[in-house]
């Protein structure tokens, strides 16, 4: 299936990544190998076969709705670029 | 004191009881061939004060009589691994300041048995790559590169485990597996490496790559010292809701026996892809023959959707993977790349901080989850995984392990696989394995024409280790490997 440099515009900004207009090409070409080699699933007759997450089939535990964690805000912040009265910093979004 | 560094956990854990040596001679024993292989690039971070002041611990354990399993044992932590207070990058940019504030539940079972941690060693950016080559902080060099004279990758993403084990800088190391990413880099670097079935290990605290595939294991020279640390890594752990609510067997118990009778070892015919180099045939021939030799019984297998694995890896790993590194947005923790508006500072953060091969899954896994390749794509790969388990079930009503090469060549020189496919090719015999979510381990079984390492791989039936290291032990007692220290 053919990539074309609209179609890595749209996917780079689906997943927050910039990518400079001149690498569009050469990253529309990389994605197509891939994809072409990706494609030969095709191939594959799964009419009737169930998609698969979970390999070991065991069911995901549930717990009690109640808080176990948390009470500190100073150590998740640590490692925050910008922080502020105990809150994340970002640029203004709302004028 | 030089010797200390070519034997094996058993042995060190034997000499600490007999007190010939300590704990702390230990460690600076490894601490020292650490430092004297700089050049080789193990370390993103190397915490010799930290190795030395649990030393310390370990040694006032063993002289009070209440030493625990590890005590004494300093080892090497991918930089995957969530460590408190030390820095995890999972070798990327983006990562490259995160002090965690956890610990993960594997490493922390490895500091509770009395493990000494030498630092945090290097691996494929977000273990993506099987060369070490996509690290934001250089490769880390295979130690077999002096047979060559020739820089080596030692394989990925656990490169640097399987590196700093060879060269008996460390006596373990805790690699992850996705695709085959502690089996291909043990078989590179001549050393042993077993990925646990999923959900055997806990994931929490680990990094996260593509959730329902990414497993934790141990690398270490023998396959004795792979067991006694998948002892200590394996358990339940309510953290992660994978996590298997199983008992862990005494996996030590089901090494060392050699009498293979009732047996059953299945050889699949899809392995023999074309183009595969005669010595990684004979090497195969002669691993079955080694089995046959101690009574099993060898069986032709066919697992008939083998060539689709990696195909289907390649839509679900980067799926998987672009949902769980969107969390990097240079808000929470790690680089930001500052910008007045918040969607450039996420795209511009994004783009800086990933490095190429990052970018490229991230990409492909957004095209495969994007509306119209839904199903096309991510939903295809999910019935083709169902498959490709299906193959698995039926050959396991037949056989008890499946041997296979665990590499199709030997270690490549860095830089010489440039095409993103052809590397991905070096995964083509670990990958199915890890879609079936079962345990298989390589076992380094004899070199190559110019003189390199070659493994051997072994998958067993889901949560059947015991056979995978009966049968992997016997491999190592006939192929009575050169390890380089």
């Amino acid at each position: 299936m053919p990539i074309d440099k609209d179609t890595v515009s749209k996917v780079s900004n689906l997943a927050r990544i910039k990518i400079d207009n001149n690498q569009l090409e050469k990253i529309s070409k990389e994605l197509e190998a891939v994809m072409g080699w990706i494609d030969s699933l095709s191939e594959v007759e799964t009419s009737g076969i169930e998609p698969v997450a979970n390999v070991t089939g065991q069911k995901l535990p549930l717990r009690e709705d109640k808080v176990t964690d948390g009470g500190y805000s100073d150590k998740i912040l640590n490692n925050a670029p910008e922080k502020e009265g105990g809150f994340f910093v970002v640029p203004k979004v709302i004028e | 004191m030089s010797e200390i560094v070519s034997k094996t956990i058993l042995q060190i854990k034997e000499g600490l009881k007999k007190r010939e040596y300590s704990a702390l001679e230990v460690t600076d024993a490894f601490i020292s061939a650490s430092e004297s292989n700089k050049k080789l690039n193990f370390y993103n971070t190397f915490t010799k004060e930290k190795a030395l002041e649990m030393a310390k611990t370990s040694q006032s354990r063993i002289d009070s009589g209440e030493d625990k399993i590890l005590d004494g044992i300093p080892i090497a932590i991918k930089d995957l691994f969530c460590t408190e207070g030390t820095l995890t990058t999972a070798s990327s940019k983006i990562l490259g300041n995160f002090i965690p504030n956890y610990e993960s539940t594997v490493t922390q079972n490895l500091w509770d048995a009395g493990a000494i941690m030498l630092g945090k060693v290097g691996c494929d950016e977000f273990a993506m790559g099987s060369s070490n080559e996509t690290s934001f902080f250089g490769e880390v060099i295979n130690p077999w590169s002096k047979v060559i004279n020739k820089n080596l990758s030692p394989g990925g993403s656990s490169g640097g485990s399987a590196a700093v084990v060879s060269a008996g800088a460390a006596l373990a190391a805790t690699g992850t597996d996705t695709g085959g990413s502690i089996r291909q880099p043990a078989a590179f670097c001549g050393v042993t490496g077993i990925k646990p079935t999923y959900g055997r290990c806990s994931r929490w605290g680990i990094i996260a790559f593509a959730s329902s595939l990414d497993q934790a294991g141990p690398i270490t020279k023998t396959v004795n010292d792979s067991a006694l640390m998948l002892n200590v890594m394996s358990g339940f752990d309510p953290k992660d809701s994978t996590s298997a609510n199983k008992n862990t067997p005494d996996f030590l118990k089901a090494c060392g026996n050699f009498n293979l009778k009732n047996l059953k070892v299945g050889i699949p015919k899809e392995y023999q892809i074309s183009g595969m180099s005669s010595e990684i045939i004979n090497l195969w021939e002669t691993g079955y023959g080694w089995l046959k030799d101690r009574g099993a019984d060898i069986i032709e297998v066919s697992l008939p959707h083998t060539k689709y694995a990696l195909p289907t890896y390649y839509v679900i790993a980067p799926a998987e993977a672009s949902s769980n590194l969107a969390r990097y947005d240079g808000v929470k923790y790690g680089y930001r790349n500052s910008q007045n508006h918040l969607d450039d500072l996420y795209a511009n953060t994004r783009a800086d901080g990933f490095g190429n091969e990052v970018k490229r899954r991230i990409l492909i896994g957004t095209y495969v989850l994007s509306a119209g390749y839904y199903d096309a794509y991510y939903r295809k790969a999910q019935r083709v995984r169902n498959l490709i388990i299906q193959d698995f079930n039926k050959v396991f009503k037949d056989v008890d392990v499946i041997l296979t090469p665990t590499t199709p060549s030997a270690a490549f020189e860095v830089g010489s696989q440039q095409d993103p496919i052809s590397m991905y090719m070096n995964d083509v015999f670990t990958v199915p394995a890890s879609l079936a979510g079962l345990p298989a381990m390589s076992v380094p079984s004899g070199l190559s024409t110019n003189g390199l390492p070659l493994g051997l791989q072994i998958i067993g039936k889901q949560f059947d280790e015991e056979n995978v290291l009966k049968v992997a032990s016997n491999i190592e007692d006939q192929a009575k490997f050169p390890f380089l220290n």
